[in-house]
């Protein structure tokens, strides 16, 4: 699509804040200078500090929910039909479901799916998106409109439409074929900032220069498109990680995302959904922890995109 | 232009081409028999269901069922259901919901985000400004089933319950016309309205740093003519793109909201027909799906070449 | 003070000579992260009707902020003016009232900046935005308003005006650009234009027509001309006086002709040494050793003192005041100034 819109040559905004530093970088300095930049500015960054905080502790939390509960939610013993949507006690901190089960117990154990999803999604979107993305960019030609016509496909479905239909074929709702899922539908995402990243980059002067030199087409994307490229995606992989763990609660809550016996804070949230005018609590807390999980990354992203991107400031 | 047009939708033939094939293959593949699931519980009668089969030309190879049923679609035929009701019927039953739903929450997105997107732009770090980062933070944290319980528990039942004030109704009801609307298509719109917003916030901050502004201020305009005429036109360029964009994703998106206030839209028809493996309700609903998105993504970018007189189309 | 304008307009023009403007003692700061950059410590200059005023340094040496804070557009934070006055016809305009700055700011002082292309609004027609002046400040109809267009472009020789007129920015050459820029800041027919690098982003044939243009317009209109630049061979045809900055500082003014023939710094003496001249073909070309200072951690004493070739401990220790010059029997020049502790050796010697 963008191949056919030409834009009237867009010329540098004049800067005109004085030139405080005066020595024109070279070119593996400015991407090394990029990232270290980045890194001390989320080290100063409260909300980069407060989102890493909270992920650390989700991880910890997935890895090993034993420390922090004594039950477990696979103890079919556990639940008590006669607890069913008993309120918050000091024993019991998020009181009881339906069917008399430990909210605080299955919120717990909850994390590890939606964290292996979140991950799994964003590291598969991303590698097959950008290796994509990349093949099209520096390709072109008829490599470039195949690959775009095929992500259009992909597009064009809705995320939660394909994700009914690709879950009841596969049937087994767990964490790894929603992340597979999820990936199918999510890599066109990532493919277009890659290939426009590529694009904007593949005519810059210091790749002319590398090519006038006599690099290969390898060396060249790999080495200098590649670093200078990326930037881009990985801001939007940090965003989209919290964005994936949000849609598999919606997917889970749709009924096509995991299934029991698993353990997912949309299932959660979908049982508690019918009974939530009597029972609040049932919906609050797997809710509350969700949004949470997914602000926490969210805010990440955000700091990762901030520090990047620093235009934006 | 003309040209640029007809080229865009014979690009769009392929698309539609293959995202069908997708969707058809993938019913074709879904596990278990549709014949049976229409029989439910019971065994179904062999006869009954071999003469379903031979009607529907189930037993066809998969590659002719296809070419049949896309034929059809390029003569207006979106096909049959298993239970013998017009597809097109169907869709245009539920259809009128998901759309009203989608554009009072299109309205709702482009009013309320590029309102408080400006005016977090011209504050700047200031109050107004932290409050729309902070709260579009959350509202994009949250997901929009929660959003949806939280307001219908709020808005709905403890409005009308503590305060007798029954502005918004809990759940959907066709007889209470746009006011109807309103709470889901705002629950639907949350999420697109927060990133509005923010892409508002950003792009009028970018603009008003551009050399332009910086002329209209030289040339001794008054700050409102100067942030209205010559900042806010430019910035609003990407906005209305992604609006656009945005626009075939509420109609996608509308499937949860509609579970959740019990609306009768596409998204139940959807999820009924993948229960009952209603091949072609499915494959009738994504290519409309598809259609809309195709289209829409069309008038977006020929909106943004009328935007932006720097952009020609041959 | 209106009567004193007024004494000295003739047919609504100011008079040759006339003070337009001073700025006195003006020192300007960025509020960075890394730390406070002072952009302009201490400058002083003034245009007079009818002359051009050309503001000589190298980017970062504060020529471009100063203007900026003259035409009240200089983005604050992170600019801070900290001291001084800018008086405009005596009156100063740091103390103005923003409305009062406004109606200056377009109508008595105008300003042409480097990049056309990204100065003019990109989705408004050249028309539009030259009319744009008429509407607001003179409450010209949309119809008037475009044939006042029509006309300033004609003025600034603009082929095929009337049939351009609806056309955008993106569509114009270069240097058409350019003039569209200037018939946008001569349309309130101000006292005062500034024009910062007005040729910088031109090709050198358009740049003498624009630099030709401007000239001419000036001298027709009576106008008073800050001419910001670096480039030496731009000054010498059109400019009266020159100001050479370096590092936020005026190091020297001197009316153009005796700078040229006779510097009275080692910096200008530098600059001058650099240009390339066709009767020293084939020798190296002189450069000055080294880069501008960063203006977060400018050097102590004389600024230019590391690039210096001539500079004392003196010049390591003390900044130069700038001080008035005399030729080698001690009569002052007159508007001949130096900030170098060595100006009679850099003169004389």
């Amino acid at each position: 699509m963008s191949d056919t819109i030409t834009k009237g040559a867009e010329a540098p905004s004049g800067d005109n804040t004085p030139k405080v530093s005066t020595e024109k970088k070279q070119k593996p300095e400015r991407v090394a200078s990029l990232w270290s930049d980045a890194l001390r500015d989320l080290r100063r960054n409260p909300i980069f500090i407060i989102g890493a905080a909270l992920v650390s502790f989700l991880i910890i939390l997935a890895v090993v929910p034993g420390w922090f509960t004594d039950g477990s939610p696979f103890d079919n013993n556990a639940c008590d039909l006669a607890d069913s949507l008993k309120r918050p006690s000091a024993e019991h901190w998020f009181g009881f479901d339906v069917q008399g089960c430990d909210i605080y117990t299955r919120t717990v154990w909850g994390a590890r799916n939606s964290i292996i999803v979140g991950v799994l999604t964003t590291s598969m979107v991303t590698l097959v998106g950008a290796l994509l993305g990349l093949l099209a960019g520096w390709k072109g030609g008829i490599v470039d409109s195949i690959l775009s016509r095929f992500t259009e496909i992909f597009f064009s479905i809705p995320l939660l439409l394909g994700g009914m239909l690709i879950m009841s074929m596969l049937g087994k709702g767990n964490a790894w074929t929603v992340s597979v899922v999820m990936t199918v539908l999510g890599w066109p995402q990532i493919f277009r900032i890659m290939r426009a990243s590529v694009l904007a980059n593949k005519n810059n002067d210091y790749v002319m220069a590398a090519r006038a030199l006599g690099a290969g087409a390898g060396r060249i994307t790999f080495r200098h498109i590649l670093p200078n490229a990326i930037a881009p995606v990985i801001v939007v992989s940090a965003i989209s990680l919290g964005v994936y763990i949000g849609a598999e609660a919606a997917l889970s809550y749709l009924g096509i995302g995991v299934q029991p016996p698993e353990i997912s804070w949309g299932l959660m949230i979908s049982d508690a959904s019918v009974r939530f005018l009597d029972a609040p609590h049932v919906l609050l807390f797997p809710s509350a922890v969700l949004s949470v999980t997914v602000l926490a990354f969210i805010m990440l992203g955000d700091a990762v995109r901030d520090a990047l991107d620093p235009k934006l400031r | 232009m003309g040209r640029y047009v007809i080229r865009r939708l014979i690009q769009a033939i392929p698309v539609l081409i293959g995202a069908t094939f997708l969707i058809y293959w993938l019913c074709f593949s879904l596990p278990g028999d549709p014949v049976q699931a229409l029989a439910g519980e019971k065994k179904a009668d062999p006869i009954v269901a071999e003469m379903i089969r031979q009607k529907y030309h189930l037993n066809d190879p998969f590659l002719l069922q296809y070419w049949n049923y896309i034929t059809g679609v390029f003569q207006g035929n979106l096909g049959e259901s298993l239970t013998g009701r017009q597809v097109s019927d169907m869709i245009s039953e539920a259809f009128p919901f998901t759309v009203n739903l989608a554009i009072v929450a299109f309205v709702i997105e482009a009013i309320i985000g590029v309102l408080a997107g400006v005016m977090a732009a011209l504050r700047k770090g200031k109050f107004l400004d932290q409050l729309v980062l902070i709260s579009t933070l959350f509202v994009i944290s949250i997901p929009v089933f929660v959003t949806g319980f939280v307001l219908q528990l709020v808005l709905g039942v403890k409005l009308k319950n503590d305060y007798g004030i029954e502005i918004f109704s809990v759940s959907f009801n066709e007889e209470d016309g746009l006011r109807g609307y309103l709470l889901p298509a705002f629950v639907l719109a949350s999420t697109s309205l927060a990133y509005v917003a923010r892409l508002t916030r950003t792009s009028l901050m970018e603009t008003m740093r551009a050399d332009y502004v910086r002329t209209a201020v030289a040339k001794g305009l008054k700050k409102r003519r100067v942030i209205g005429r010559h900042a806010l036109r430019n910035a609003l360029i990407p906005i209305v793109t992604f609006l656009g964009a945005d626009l075939g994703g509420l109609m996608g998106g509308a499937v949860i909201t509609e579970k959740i206030f019990n609306i009768h839209g596409i998204g139940g028809l959807l999820a009924q027909a993948v229960y009952q493996k209603q091949g072609t309700i499915i494959v009738g609903v994504v290519t409309l799906l598809v259609m809309i998105y195709l289209i829409t993504t069309l008038l977006v970018d020929m909106l943004y070449a009328v935007l932006d007189p720097r952009i020609r189309y041959e | 003070m209106t009567t004193v304008i007024e004494k000295n307009q003739k047919n609504g023009r100011l008079e040759v000579g006339t003070p337009l403007l001073e700025v006195k003692d003006l020192h300007v700061e960025f509020h960075t992260r890394d730390g406070v950059a002072k952009a302009v410590n201490g400058v002083n200059y003034s245009v007079a009707a009818g002359e051009t005023l050309a503001v000589l340094g190298e980017s970062g040496s504060g020529k471009s902020v100063t203007a900026q804070t003259i035409m009240g557009i200089l983005d604050m934070p992170p600019g801070k003016i900290s001291q001084g006055q800018i008086l405009f016809r005596g009156q100063d305009m740091l103390a103005m009232s923003e409305e009062d700055r406004r109606q200056i700011r377009g109508q008595k002082i105008a300003m042409i900046f480097q990049d056309a292309l990204s100065s003019l609004n990109p989705v408004m027609t050249v028309g539009a935005q030259l009319g744009e002046m008429f509407r607001v400040h003179r409450g010209s109809s949309k119809k008037e308003a475009r044939e006042k267009a029509i006309e300033l472009m004609e003025r600034v020789r603009i082929p095929a005006a009337r049939q351009r007129v609806g056309d955008y920015p993106h569509q114009f050459s270069g240097g058409m650009r350019q003039r569209i820029m200037i018939a946008m800041a001569l349309s309130m027919e101000p006292d005062l234009i500034i024009a910062d690098e007005p040729t910088t982003a031109l090709d050198v044939t358009v740049q003498a027509q624009v630099m030709d243009l401007l000239a001419e317009l000036q001298a027709e209109y009576n106008m008073g001309l800050i001419l910001i630049t670096h480039d030496l061979g731009v000054v010498a045809d059109v400019a009266d006086k020159i100001a050479v900055m370096y590092a936020g500082r005026i190091v020297e003014t001197a009316p153009v002709h005796e700078l040229y023939a006779n510097p009275a710094h080692p910096y200008t003496k530098g600059l001058l040494r650099s240009i390339p001249r066709l009767d020293q073909k084939g020798q190296e070309l002189y450069a000055i050793k080294g880069l501008p200072p960063n203006l977060l951690k400018v050097p102590a004493g004389c600024a230019f003192n590391p690039r210096c070739d001539v500079a004392t401990d003196l010049c390591r220790t003390e900044i130069p005041k700038l001080h008035q010059v005399s030729d080698k029997d001690g009569k002052e020049l007159t508007g001949r100034r130096s900030a170098c502790h060595l100006w009679k050796e850099t003169l004389h010697g």
